[in-house]
């Protein structure tokens, strides 16, 4: 089992932090940097429980090795508030009631900010095909895409 | 997860050494198939050697002559620069379809071919589009059209310390058309039950067919040309009666299995339907 010395930003702080060749991210994120937020789901890219941003692109943080981070930025859902204010999709999701159990809700929060820094006025089509890769069993899904359109809202109008 | 080494080259040259050293070496792009197989026990490596931070594999580029894609430049690169440029439709589409955006963000076409699933999305628009898979190892590279880089599930032609460097696609004629579909239970993010591509090149004064090319997914051990099909195909004037006897002899040419996503005799249904409806996008597309 060999370990790497790897330098990298996650929510803006940078870390140099020794992981093992074998860990994933989101095992680095929950275990190592105590950054919990980060869910594991299904640990095989199907329920998108564990998405991060790297370098402000959506991807599952169970299929990427820690080492693969090095020099690169990671967004985990603690890293959307700025100094205790929630972001505009967070607050949307809380008003529209997008979420109930709150387990895939980091997932959905981050996979929302990607999509609407990339297309920031999505249509409901666009919504639904470009979150498939998260998985709600609580809400069915349509309090989650009203989440998403208000927070789309809120940013047009920031 | 299991045992195994890391390393990060950033030159071909130093990627191609560690691959060729003793024991299962095995690279690593966007790890979206290859880390959950290692987790699962489905694949074993002692060395991972992660690929993107070698600028040779890296490259998406297209002139008069074609397009060339590195083996790792994500799906979504590749979705938005041929959606962009225009030219590859299926490609276009079918980078769109791998996964999740998720996925798709870490996710190569390179590793996409590599991986050898007969259900891959993107290897039967590859595959009309007349890619040729150029591969690199320390004695060299060979170039090797893709419909022969597959050599059962899962297995392709390459050897050990051998890699897939680049795939490059010919440029296609401006009278040309291609699309990919596939079929799945749910609208995203599934396993295509069976899949097509077809591409077609049409005489915009005579209306004939001069060239055709169509490819299936999830119906063999690898993916497959309809080759009898797409011989009928050319040199006939498309009408209905000639979409529906491709169609016929696209299903033909698919020896598929019953399996937990469907029948044998469903996913020939599938490739009926989906050739009928794949040649009339190619149509719409040419109109």
């Amino acid at each position: 089992m060999s370990k790497k010395q790897i330098k990298t930003t996650v929510n803006g702080v940078e870390h140099e932090i020794l992981v093992d060749s074998t860990w994933t991210l989101l095992e680095t994120l929950r275990d190592q940097l105590k950054l919990t937020g980060t869910k594991e789901g299904c640990s095989n890219g199907n329920c998108g429980a564990c998405t991060v941003m790297i370098d402000g692109k959506s991807s599952c943080s169970c299929l990427v090795l820690a080492p693969e981070i090095n020099g690169r930025e990671v967004t985990t859902v603690e890293g959307l508030a700025d100094h205790g204010h929630l972001s505009p999709v967070q607050d949307a999701f809380v008003e529209n009631s997008g979420l109930q159990c709150g387990f895939c809700t980091p997932g959905f929060m981050i996979a929302t900010t990607a999509l609407l820094n990339e297309n920031p006025h999505p249509s409901e089509t666009e919504i639904r095909l470009k979150l498939a890769g998260n998985l709600c069993r609580c809400t069915g899904y349509d309090k989650i895409v009203r989440s998403v359109q208000d927070a789309a809202e809120r940013l047009s109008k920031t | 997860m299991p045992n195994f080494d890391y390393e990060a080259p950033t030159s071909l040259a130093s990627a191609l050494e560690l691959l060729a050293r003793a024991g299962e070496n095995r690279p690593l792009v966007g790890g979206t198939d290859i880390i959950d197989q290692l987790k699962s026990n489905r694949r074993h490596a002692d060395l991972v050697v992660d690929l993107k931070r070698v600028p040779e594999l890296l490259t998406l580029k297209s002139n008069g002559s074609g397009l060339r894609i590195g083996s790792a430049v994500s799906c979504t690169e590749i979705h938005k620069y041929t959606a962009e440029k225009g030219g590859f439709p299926a490609l276009s589409e079918s980078t769109e379809l791998v996964g999740s955006i998720h996925i798709q963000n870490r996710a190569s076409v390179g590793g996409n071919v590599c991986n050898a699933a007969p259900s891959a999305d993107t290897i039967p628009a590859l595959i009309i589009h007349e890619a040729v898979a150029h591969t690199a190892s320390a004695s060299g590279g060979r170039e090797i059209p893709l419909i022969d880089f597959f050599a059962g599930p899962g297995q392709t032609v390459l050897e050990k310390g051998e890699i897939l460097k680049e795939l490059t696609l010919p440029a296609p004629s401006k009278n040309t058309a291609s699309a990919y579909l596939r079929f799945i239970p749910r609208n995203e993010m599934d396993i295509a039950v069976a899949g097509v591509g077809s591409l077609i090149e049409v005489d915009p004064t005579t209306k004939v067919v001069t060239k055709a090319r169509i490819a299936l997914a999830s119906v063999a051990p690898t993916p497959v040309r309809a080759y009898a099909a797409e011989e009928f195909l050319q040199g006939t004037v498309i009408d209905a009666a000639v979409i529906d006897k491709t169609a016929d002899l696209a299903v033909d040419s698919a020896v598929p299995i019953t399996d937990v996503r469907g029948s044998a005799e469903y996913r020939k249904e599938l490739i009926r339907v989906l050739t009928k409806r794949t040649l009339n996008i190619c149509l719409e597309r040419l109109a």
